[in-house]
């Protein structure tokens, strides 16, 4: 079928939730409205509302039960309405989810979803824009997955409610309308902490993820006569190490694009492992282009802090030129 | 000894005398003025006849300027927008309770209580337009809109603590939803203002949804009154569509709070309108159970009542609605002419001094800004207020 992204996520959860009657979906406003970007339209008429259920505005309860549900053997996939409001519940992600399998040798796991869209561009209010994947990256145990793509969204979702792990499902929503592609009836996984190569080339690397490799394609589109190899990074954590380092082995020039606040964020340890294991192969200085070191502006500046095609062109050229 | 010592579950010998459960409080209603238009004199506010128009008109310009604003959206002309309608006498009883030294601590919804405050009706405006400079919320003595829902409740308890310790003549005024006290910010907040004897007011206007949940499933708690005995506050329960009901209540919280107990009322109201101007309620609750609140209008009931009192004679309603929409109209022509944005806006007043790697940032950007001019191509801003 022909899917957005939102569409694609929404047929994952069909598709899970049928195959394992111990999935369950809930969140703020999930159920009975089908969730505020209609992710999860359909769930509770098709699964019922024991299944589906609608959750007080509690997102601590909601992940610490996700956690409960889920180290008692159930598949919970919980919604937060938007990554801006996750950090209460950072406390559970940090102190529970990411580390009951460590703490109890195995004995508990945590084999949850944390759905949330993240992200700049859709004329929201305070709070509603920010891009904190860094963040979730830097709690060992935590898996944090971005697709780009309906494709990647399907099949990634999957692979998360599957994982035995909990994984922080982020889900560029500046795109979940803004295209259909093809998108596979039934189900398929898309594996997670494994990048894609979306555009192979010989000149630099360019690597992205979530909704900024749209603003990436686009300059990379825009650029003539620069070879540019481009990778989807798809999933933050675990960090798919050996395919951004085969990369700028080739191409010795490499340029990082992310949202988030450049200071601290996931540039750096791509950058990091760069150095690590391809340094001798670097032929210029790894550029970033980021989001600024300031919290995302209201609706009347957003655009000016969202890295656009321009600023990403000029960094490549300059990589490129250097 | 034996592995397990315990025996088999047994019915209990029954402790139910001693289980205390919300069936043993009864938590009242306020109330002032009856839906079908009688009244308890006994219980009237001590104001002068004029005040008791002002009341009056604030609640019109509340709904005014909802109307408008959520037209002023459809137009393009505001970002996402969210209406009181229906909860007006919550809004603006409340509000009129309040002294300027009281900082207040909205949350969205209460266009009316910022301009009594003292905020211009221009920068509401600008608030809603996304714009940062107007959350300075110039002259209104307030934290700025917590967005992230129930985040303010702590902050509160501080404020109110440090007005304590000043011995100050204010609290401090929380204004939120019933899904606000779901939160864990709530709990934490008003059980340490507890603790603390902290002068804080925490308003919460219960208008039986959060976005799509109804209040029933908000919480298995019967009132949001109620949730004040957990922390050993004190609690009350007022009619939201009352606006005489709602104006002594919090005057009652405050003077209260400034006596060392906080209070945390409940006004029960109902929210007319969508969650936003992106919400569609069609999706989860009947249109019959709108219109079933509709005949409860708080401006109906309190205008029935300024006319049993003989003091409606003198508000020229169509005038006062004129006049607020001029009001209106010179808002929008005044943020409409506001300074054209300049891109420093959003690196400064994060630091009192702009660290040298931000200032990197800026200046860069600047020069970038200056060489690519096709980045405006993807600059959907709004160049002016
Ligand atoms: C912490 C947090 N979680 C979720 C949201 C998304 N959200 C915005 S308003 C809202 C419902 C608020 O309900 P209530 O507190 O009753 O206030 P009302 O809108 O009804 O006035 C939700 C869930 C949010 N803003 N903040
Ligand atoms: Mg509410």
């Amino acid at each position: 079928m022909q899917a957005t992204i939102i569409e694609a996520i929404n047929d994952a959860l069909h598709e899970e939730m049928a195959t394992d009657d111990r999935t369950l979906v809930f969140g703020q406003d999930v159920a009975e409205s089908g969730g505020v970007f209609r992710a999860t339209e359909g769930l509770q008429e098709t699964f019922g509302g024991d299944r589906v259920l609608d959750t007080p505005l509690s997102e601590i309860a909601i992940v610490g039960a996700a956690i409960g549900l889920a180290t008692y053997g159930y598949r919970p996939v919980a919604e937060i309405q938007f990554s801006g409001f996750l950090p209460p519940a950072f406390d559970q992600l940090v102190t529970n989810a990411s580390r009951i399998r460590w703490r109890t040798r195995g004995e508990l796991t945590a084999p949850m979803t944390v759905r949330t869209p993240y992200g700049a561009g859709v004329r929201a209010l305070e709070h509603h824009s920010e891009s904190l994947e860094a963040v979730y990256s830097h709690i060992p145990g935590l898996k944090v997955a971005v697709p780009s793509t309906p494709h990647d969204a399907k099949g990634m979702l999957i692979s998360a409610i599957r994982d035995p792990d909990p994984v922080l499902f982020m889900e560029p929503k500046h795109v979940y309308r803004s295209f259909r592609e093809e998108v596979p009836d039934g189900t398929y996984t898309e594996p997670l902490g494994e990048a894609a190569v979306r555009r192979e080339g010989e000149d630099v690397t360019v690597i992205a993820w979530g909704a900024m490799m749209h603003k990436t394609r686009e300059a990379v589109d825009n650029l003539d006569g620069i070879d540019v190899e481009l990778i989807d990074l798809r999933s933050i954590s675990p960090l798919d190490r050996e395919t951004v380092v085969r990369s700028v082995k080739k191409t010795g020039r490499c340029v990082v694009v992310h949202e988030a606040p450049k200071s601290g964020g996931f540039a750096g340890e791509l950058i990091a492992t760069i150095n690590d294991e391809a340094l001798m192969f670097l032929e210029a200085p790894v550029e970033r282009v980021t989001g600024f070191d300031v919290p995302v502006p209201l609706l009347a500046m957003e655009d000016f802090y969202i890295p656009q095609p321009p600023r990403i062109e000029e960094a490549i050229t300059e990589t490129v030129n250097y | 000894m034996n592995e397990d010592p315990r025996p088999a579950p047994a019915r209990p010998i029954s402790a139910d005398a001693e289980t205390v459960s919300q069936d043993d409080v009864d938590v009242d209603t306020y109330r002032i003025l009856e839906p079908d238009g009688s009244y308890d004199a006994e219980r009237l506010p001590d104001l002068d006849d004029e005040t008791f128009r002002e009341l009056y008109r604030w609640m019109v310009l509340q709904r005014v300027f909802d109307n408008r604003a959520t037209k002023l959206q459809r137009r393009g002309k505001l970002g996402t927008y969210a209406s009181g309608r229906g909860q007006e006498a919550s809004i603006i009883g409340s509000a009129f309770a309040l002294s300027d030294q009281d900082r207040i601590f909205p949350y969205g919804r209460e266009a009316g209580t910022l301009l009594i405050h003292g905020l211009s009706m221009r920068d509401l405006l600008l608030y809603w337009r996304g714009l940062e400079d107007a959350s300075r919320m110039d002259g209104a003595n307030s934290f700025g809109v917590a967005i992230s829902i129930g985040s303010h409740v702590p902050v509160v308890t501080g404020t109110a603590w440090g007005m304590k310790l000043d011995d100050a003549d204010s609290v401090a005024f929380a204004n939120l939803g019933d899904g606000a006290t779901s939160t864990g910010a709530f709990h934490e907040g008003i059980n340490f203002a507890g603790v603390l004897d902290a002068p804080a007011v925490f308003f919460t206007q219960n208008n039986q949804y959060a976005i799509s949940l109804p209040f029933e499933e908000q919480t298995a708690a019967d009132t949001v009154a109620q949730k004040a005995l957990g922390y050993g506050i004190d609690g009350i329960r007022v009619d939201g569509n009352d606006v005489l009901a709602v104006y002594n209540a919090v005057l009652t919280a405050r003077e209260n709070a400034m006596d060392g107990t906080p209070t945390l009322v409940e006004a029960v109201t109902y929210r007319r309108a969508a969650h936003t101007t992106s919400d569609d309620p069609s999706r989860y609750r009947e249109r019959s159970e709108v219109e079933e609140w509709e005949k409860q209008d708080p401006l109906e009931r309190y205008r029935e009542f300024l006319q049993s009192e003989g003091l409606f004679e003198a508000i020229d309603e169509e005038a006062v609605r004129e006049e607020i929409d001029e009001m209106f109209d010179d808002a929008v022509a005044a943020a409409d002419e506001f300074a054209e944005r300049d891109v420093r806006e959003i690196f400064e007043h994060l630091h009192e001094e702009m660290p040298p790697e931000l200032r990197r940032q800026l200046s860069e950007y600047e020069e970038l800004l200056d060489e690519r001019p096709d980045m405006y191509e993807h600059i959907e801003q709004r160049p002016k207020g």
